[in-house]
């Protein structure tokens, strides 16, 4: 234990001094604690800010998500006969199972709004400045997979809210031109929005884009850390000058304080008003009104609003310009210039997207509220889904009918067929082929053999069983010509 | 790395005494990462509560057995002369799913163990391989079509190949009404054991 550890010391600094024992073995093979220091001392240009807890708030929203995410699957099943019931259970049966969905849907809500938030502050301060190109398209891409695992997750529990939601949001990708139709199948498995959509929407929502967020993260993370903190919109993106701040302690306790705050937050909002489950989707229902959740609000109303003339400048020109905006942003906006008040057009620009969404999705509640039948529909479906959240969870019945119950409450008709029936239940057929001659693992059912064999067949086969019907353990029975007769009349009366 | 000194604005130039200087620092260092390490450990706990219960629901909610069947007034088993078959709905909670089965027993005279005032109910299983038995009624006995067990009107073993008597189920009487509850048997067996 006489080597030196790789770890740089410093004779100033205690934690860097030369430490011993098992710690400085494990160092040595793990160099954890180097790398700890290494997170820890990322400087910050102009000091620790509130400004910066962004990045770190979505990833331990990110965190809590995957937590409670890999927490539902325990009992949750993706699969149209059992998604429904499967959520109802988490929500109505299991031990604070209410509290983690909540916070797992609430958990989206609050994701989008940091991933905002954190977009925003990167481009007023004009943080995507100074070789920062890819950080800002890593970025982007992780942008479009957060909504990707809100629009995924949403059709999950497969009520009729998110059913027809979905419904909605699957036709929207077909009114892309030329590979609108072809999209919208990828998306659903096929025409229809059923139980091979449900598995996509599972398999993406907890395989696909957890494992891309997972990969663009660290990219994007690398990338920070190889740009270095871009600091305060007075701090030159390239060069920066001010005297830094390490991330450690002031910006960690900031971030903490932060992330302790969001989940206080969410734990508050799960606790007061647990996510709701509305009622089992129903495909048929022709009355319900979809209403996507906030944050698709803006495209939502978009889709709606301007129909017939110019069209193609609705569903591809603009958004065609604004994703070409958003994605390009520097590329398009070289200059160093980072201070929002000298640069009118991309913060103008900014400004009238951001008030235009925010304006569509004001104006898609306004609408509901203010025409009448939909409101009145609105409001039906609320109800609806409050009640199916007050009424008790129901197990879900599963497998075959009861083994004969329909033929076994059926009455013979005629008096040869009660004498049938006598003979099969005085001789034990049920023994072998089940309970009104239904069939079981060791017999064929055997219900209308009739229409299969005439009398004397079937009486040949009494006195001379097949080889299957012997290797089976068919006993040998003396049956006269008339049992065989009533035997066939009980039989067919059970079809 | 940074450097101690560059913590923030506050003392901008002031070179001297650099060693009190970090004295000072670290302390305030590892103040805070007592703060977070604190912070954080009693955060993680608090919110591993709601995770533990939940994975642990299912190991310690209360396991629904078997629900007790009515068979009827007892009054009407009293002066039978030959077994009764009765056929039982029996409902099963498995999780978030439920499945309801249908299951013939047979109510007789008796004395075997789990007997109550002189009356049995059998399970029809045949304790040998596991066929429906049927009660011959010209024979006076329940004889298993598969095998050819025979089983006296007690349910009690007569001629093999089954190791036992036929499987008495565990009954009760509520306000007159004979009660079952079905329970299932290792086949196979000389004495009779619950399949788990």
């Amino acid at each position: 234990m006489s080597k030196q550890t790789p770890t740089e010391h410093t004779p100033q600094n205690p934690h860097h001094a030369q430490p011993s024992g098992l710690f400085h073995w494990f160092e040595q093979r793990t160099g954890l604690n180097r790398l700890l220091h290494h997170t820890l001392d990322e400087p910050i240009p102009g000091g620790a800010r509130f400004a910066f807890i962004f990045g770190s708030g979505l990833l331990f929203i990110f965190l809590s998500q995957v937590i409670t995410g890999i927490f539902l699957a325990l009992y949750y099943v993706p699969s149209v006969d059992h998604a429904h019931v499967t959520v109802a259970y988490i929500t109505k049966v299991v031990a604070a199972g209410s509290f983690l969905r909540s916070l797992h849907v609430y958990g989206a809500s609050a994701m989008v709004i940091i991933v905002l938030l954190h977009l925003s502050q990167t481009f007023l301060y004009g943080s995507y400045k100074g070789k920062r190109e890819l950080l800002w398209l890593s970025g982007t891409v992780l942008f479009t997979l957060v909504m990707g695992m809100a629009f995924t997750g949403y059709l999950l529990p497969w009520d009729q809210k998110s059913y027809f939601a979905t419904a909605v949001g699957t036709n929207v990708a077909s009114e892309v031109p030329l590979i609108g139709g072809f999209a919208k199948r990828m998306l659903r498995g096929g025409n229809q929005l059923g139980t091979l959509t449900l598995s996509r929407f599972y398999a993406m929502h907890v395989l696909y884009i957890p494992l891309l967020i997972f990969l663009f993260m660290a990219i994007h993370i690398y990338l920070f850390r190889k740009a270095g903190a871009a600091g305060p919109i007075s701090e030159s993106p390239i060069h920066p000058a001010q005297k830094t701040e390490s991330f450690y302690p002031r910006q960690l306790v900031m971030d903490l304080g932060f992330a302790s705050l969001l989940i206080v937050a969410l734990g508050f909002a799960a606790f007061i008003a647990p996510a709701a489950l509305g009622p089992l989707a129903n495909p048929a229902d022709t009355h319900y009104l979809p209403r996507p959740d906030w944050y698709f609000r803006p495209l939502f109303e978009w889709l709606k609003i301007w129909h017939g003339q110019a069209e193609f400048l609705r569903i591809l020109v603009i958004p065609t310009i604004i994703v070409f905006l958003f994605v390009a942003l520097p590329f398009l906006d070289r200059s160093p210039e980072r201070r929002p008040w000298r640069r009118p057009l991309a913060v103008g620009i900014y400004s009238v997207v951001f008030i235009a969404l925010i304006s569509l999705g004001a104006y898609s509640y306004y609408q509901d509220a203010h025409d009448k039948d939909i409101a009145a529909q609105l409001a039906l479906q609320r109800k609806a889904q409050q009640q199916y959240m007050k009424t008790p969870f129901q197990p879900q019945l599963v497998g075959a009918p009861l083994p004969g119950a329909a033929q076994a409450k059926k009455a013979p008709a005629s008096p040869l067929a009660i004498a049938g029936r006598k003979i099969f239940e005085s001789h034990g057929c049920f023994a072998c082929h089940g309970e009104g001659a239904v069939g079981t693992a060791i017999a064929p059912r055997i219900i209308g053999i009739g229409n299969k064999f005439s009398e004397e067949q079937m009486e040949n086969l009494f006195q001379h069983p097949t080889a299957k019907m012997s290797a089976g353990g068919m006993p040998h029975f003396q049956f006269t010509p008339n049992d065989v007769k009533a035997l066939r009349a009980y039989l067919d009366s059970l079809q | 790395m940074t450097t101690v000194s560059n913590q923030q604005n506050e003392e901008p130039s002031r070179p001297s005494e650099p060693i009190q200087d970090i004295r000072v620092l670290e302390g305030r260092r590892s103040f805070f990462l007592w703060l977070v390490a604190i912070g954080s450990a009693t955060m993680g706990a608090l919110l591993s509560i709601p995770l533990i219960r939940y994975a642990l629901y299912p190991v310690f909610a209360k396991t629904t057995s078997a629900p007790w069947s009515k068979l009827g007034n007892k009054n009407q088993y009293a002066s039978i002369s030959a077994p009764v078959r009765k056929t039982i709905d029996i409902e099963q909670v498995n999780g978030w799913m439920k499945s309801v089965s249908r299951k013939p027993v047979y109510v007789t005279k008796g004395n075997r163990k789990g007997s109550l005032e002189g009356t049995e109910v059998l399970s029809a299983v045949c304790p040998h391989l596991g066929c429906d038995v049927p009660w011959n009624a010209d024979a006076k006995k329940f004889m298993c079509p598969c095998h050819g067990s025979v089983f006296a009107p007690d349910g009690s073993l007569v001629q093999g190949p089954a190791q036992r008597g036929m499987d008495t189920l565990p009954i009760k009487t509520e306000e007159d009404v004979l009660m079952v509850r079905y329970e299932y048997f290792q086949a196979l067996l000389s004495n009779k054991k619950l399949v788990g």
